[in-house]
C-alpha cells in the first residue's frame, strides 16, 4: 500500500530530475533570502547558477547546528514571519534550544511525508492511533499527528504522562496503531504487567517507534510484549520533524523521503562523501521546504544508505539503522562505544532487562566505564556465587563485543530512571574534570 | 522437611536494611533468623520470617527482588564439637554446603542452624539418618 506512488516508486532518472529541480530552486531562493547562506557560497565561490543537478550538492557548504544558534531565533528563516503558520523548537539536550519554522505548504509537506509512513505501516482509515509522542514545542506529537489526519486515521492525540491512563485508554479505545519512543513503549509494557493488563485485552497492530537510537533486539522484546509489529520513523526537527525517513514492512532500513530530502553520507572527519553502501555522518538538504530549507544540514547521526529495490516495491533510497548519533558515541580508552551496542549485548544475553546506564568516569587518567544493570527475577539467586557468575558474563559479553572491559554493578530493580521522552543511558562524569 | 526462607537483593546503600526491617516492622513480621551475605557491590539478607508469604507481597510491592527458597534447619548441642559432628556426616556424604547460619534457639542446650546445601534434599535424609534434628517450620516460626 502506497500513499503517493509515483513519488515512492519513481525510476532513478525520475527521481534524480525531480531532485535536481527542486535542489536548483532552493539555493536560488536561500541564497536571496538567507544572509548566512549567500555569506557562505560567496566565500567557498559557488553561486546559485553553479546548481544545476544533485552532482552539483557536494560543492555546497554544510550547515551546523551551532550556525542554528548563532542565527537565534528567525535567522534562518527563508520566507516573511506573516507566511509562517506555525514555530517548533528542538528540545535543547544537547545545548541552546533551536527554533524552526513552517508555512501553510510546509505543513501539508510534512503531513505527506508522516502520511506515507503510516500508509507503508499498513495504517487506513479504518485505524485507530494512540499518539503518545509529546505534543507542544516538540515536533513528534503534531508531526505524526498531521499525517495521520490526512491518511484519515481516528487519532487519539494522548501525547506524554499519565501512564496508567494511557493504559486504561488502550485497553478502552481499542487503537491499532501506537506512536511513541521505544523505551515508552517498553515502560507502557511494564506498567501493564504491574496493573494486571495483559496484551490481549488491547488491540494494538502496529507500533511507530522513534525520536531515539533503538535496537534489533529491543525491537523484538517491543513486539513480543506488546503483542505489534514495531517500525522505526526517523526525523529530526531541524529537518521537518518525524517522516523524514520511515520504515515500511520489510523492517530492513527506513526509506527517506527523497523527494524532500536529498541525504549524503560524509566522513565526519574530512567532510568528503563517502560512496553509497558506506557508513558515515548523515547530511540532508531540503529541498521541497519554504519556511526552513536547510542545506547540507550535519545531523551527527551515524549511519548507511543504501538502494536497492525493496521487497515493499518503493524505490526511494533506504538509510539502515543509525547505530546512534555520533553526539551519543563514547570514546572510552580509544574505542568508539555507543550505547545501542551494549543495549544489544544485554538483550542477546536474554536474561536482563532494558534497563542499564553507562557511567564513564576518569581515574588516573584512564577511563573507566561502569555499567548498571537492573537485576531481573531470571538472575537473582540466593547465593553470592551465581550472582557473581551473572556479572561475570555480562562483563565478558560486553568484552568480547566491544573490546574494552567494564565493571558491571547489578542495581534493584526500578532504580534506573523511566522515561517518557528520551532515555538517558550515559551519565559522563569526565566533563567535570576536563 | 524444609524452611521457606526469603532472599532479598540489597544494594551497598545507606538506609536499605532499614527500609526492609521497617517494612516488615510495619506489618508486624517477626524476623526468626537473619544473614547477610555482603559483597564489594550489593548483599544478599537472607530472611526467616514468622509470615513469608505476607513479606514477600509487601517487599514486593516495595519492588524489592526478592526470591523464596528452601533451607534447611537444624537442631544441634551447644557445645564444642556440637556443630562439627554435623560438618562431618555432611562430608562424609559428599555434600557442599552453600551457606549457612546459625541463631539462638528458645530450647536450653541447643543450638539452631540454617544451611543450604548443594542437595537440599539429600542433605536433609542424610542428617535425619544420622540423629540429627530437624527443624520444622513451626519450631522456627512458631
Amino acid at each position: 500500500m502506497y500513499w503517493n506512488e509515483n513519488l515512492e516508486c519513481a525510476t532513478l532518472d525520475e527521481m534524480r530530475a525531480l531532485q535536481s529541480f527542486r535542489l536548483s530552486q532552493t539555493v536560488r531562493r536561500v541564497y536571496e533570502r538567507v544572509p548566512l547562506y549567500r555569506q557562505r557560497m560567496d566565500e567557498a565561490g559557488v553561486s546559485p547558477e553553479d546548481i544545476r543537478s544533485v552532482d552539483d550538492l557536494h560543492t555546497l557548504p554544510f550547515t551546523y547546528k551551532q550556525d542554528l544558534r548563532d542565527t537565534y531565533p528567525y535567522g534562518m528563516f527563508a520566507v516573511p514571519m506573516n507566511e509562517i503558520v506555525r514555530l517548533h523548537a528542538s528540545s535543547g539536550t544537547t545545548g541552546k534550544q533551536i527554533v524552526v519554522g513552517y508555512t501553510r505548504k510546509d505543513l501539508d509537506a510534512w503531513a505527506e511525508c508522516c502520511a506515507r509512513a503510516l500508509t507503508a505501516a499498513g495504517g487506513t482509515s479504518e485505524d485507530i492511533i494512540h499518539v503518545s509522542y509529546g505534543y507542544g514545542l516538540f515536533t513528534g506529537g503534531l508531526g505524526v499527528h498531521g499525517g495521520a489526519e490526512k491518511v484519515g486515521m481516528t487519532v487519539v492525540p494522548v501525547s506524554v504522562g499519565n501512564t496508567k491512563r494511557q493504559i486504561n485508554i488502550l485497553r478502552d479505545f481499542k487503537p491499532t496503531f501506537i506512536c511513541c519512543t521505544p523505551s515508552y513503549a517498553l515502560f507502557l509494557a511494564e506498567t501493564m504487567e504491574e496493573m494486571g493488563i495483559t496484551k490481549e485485552e488491547l488491540a494494538l497492530k502496529v507500533g511507530i517507534f522513534g525520536a531515539e537510537p533503538w535496537t534489533e533486539e529491543m525491537r523484538r522484546e517491543i513486539e513480543s510484549k506488546l503483542g505489534l509489529k514495531a517500525l522505526d520513523i526517523y526525523g529530526l526537527t531541524e529537518i521537518i520533524g518525524p517522516g523524514v525517513a520511515f520504515e515500511c514492512e520489510a523492517q530492513t532500513g527506513m526509506h527517506i523521503n527523497e523527494d524532500h530530502f536529498i541525504a549524503e553520507t560524509i566522513d565526519p572527519d574530512t567532510g568528503e562523501v563517502l560512496p553509497e553502501g558506506s557508513q558515515g555522518e548523515i547530511v540532508f538538504s531540503c529541498i521541497n521546504k519554504e519556511g526552513f530549507p536547510l542545506l547540507r544540514y550535519r545531523t551527527r547521526d551515524i549511519g548507511v544508505l543504501v538502494r536497492e529495490k525493496c521487497s515493499c516495491g518503493r524505490t526511494l533510497i533506504k538509510m539502515k539503522k543509525p547505530a546512534g548519533r555520533s553526539d551519543d558515541m563514547l570514546i572510552i580508552r580509544g574505542v568508539n562505544v555507543f550505547p545501542s551496542q551494549i543495549e544489544s549485548v544485554l538483550l542477546q544475553l536474554g536474561n536482563t532487562a532494558p534497563y542499564y546506564q553507562l557511567i564513564v568516569g576518569r581515574v588516573n587518567n584512564t577511563d573507566t566505564l561502569e555499567i548498571q544493570v537492573e537485576i531481573t527475577p531470571e538472575m537473582f539467586s540466593d547465593t553470592v556465587k551465581s550472582l557473581e557468575e551473572q556479572s561475570r558474563v555480562i562483563k565478558q559479553a560486553v568484552e568480547s563485543t566491544l573490546g574494552i572491559s567494564a565493571k558491571i554493578t547489578l542495581v534493584e530493580p526500578k532504580t534506573i530512571p523511566r522515561v517518557e521522552g528520551k532515555a538517558v543511558h550515559v551519565v559522563d562524569t569526565r566533563k567535570l574534570h576536563d | 522437611m524444609q524452611i521457606k526462607q526469603l532472599s532479598v537483593f540489597i544494594e551497598n546503600k545507606t538506609g536499605r536494611l532499614s527500609t526492609i526491617t521497617g517494612m516488615l516492622r510495619d506489618n508486624h513480621i517477626d524476623i526468626r533468623a537473619l544473614s547477610i551475605a555482603d559483597t564489594k557491590d550489593f548483599g544478599i539478607v537472607r530472611l526467616i520470617v514468622t509470615d513469608t508469604d505476607k513479606a514477600y507481597e509487601v517487599l514486593k510491592e516495595a519492588n524489592c527482588m526478592l526470591k523464596v527458597s528452601n533451607v534447611i534447619g537444624i537442631g544441634v548441642a551447644d557445645q564444642p564439637g556440637g556443630l562439627a559432628a554435623v560438618m562431618d556426616l555432611l562430608r562424609d556424604g559428599g555434600i557442599t554446603v552453600e551457606y549457612m547460619y546459625a541463631y539462638v534457639s528458645r530450647i536450653e542446650d541447643t543450638a539452631f542452624v540454617i544451611l543450604r546445601a548443594d542437595n537440599n534434599q539429600k542433605a536433609a535424609e542424610l542428617l535425619q539418618a544420622n540423629g540429627v534434628k530437624l527443624l520444622s517450620a513451626e519450631d522456627v516460626c512458631g
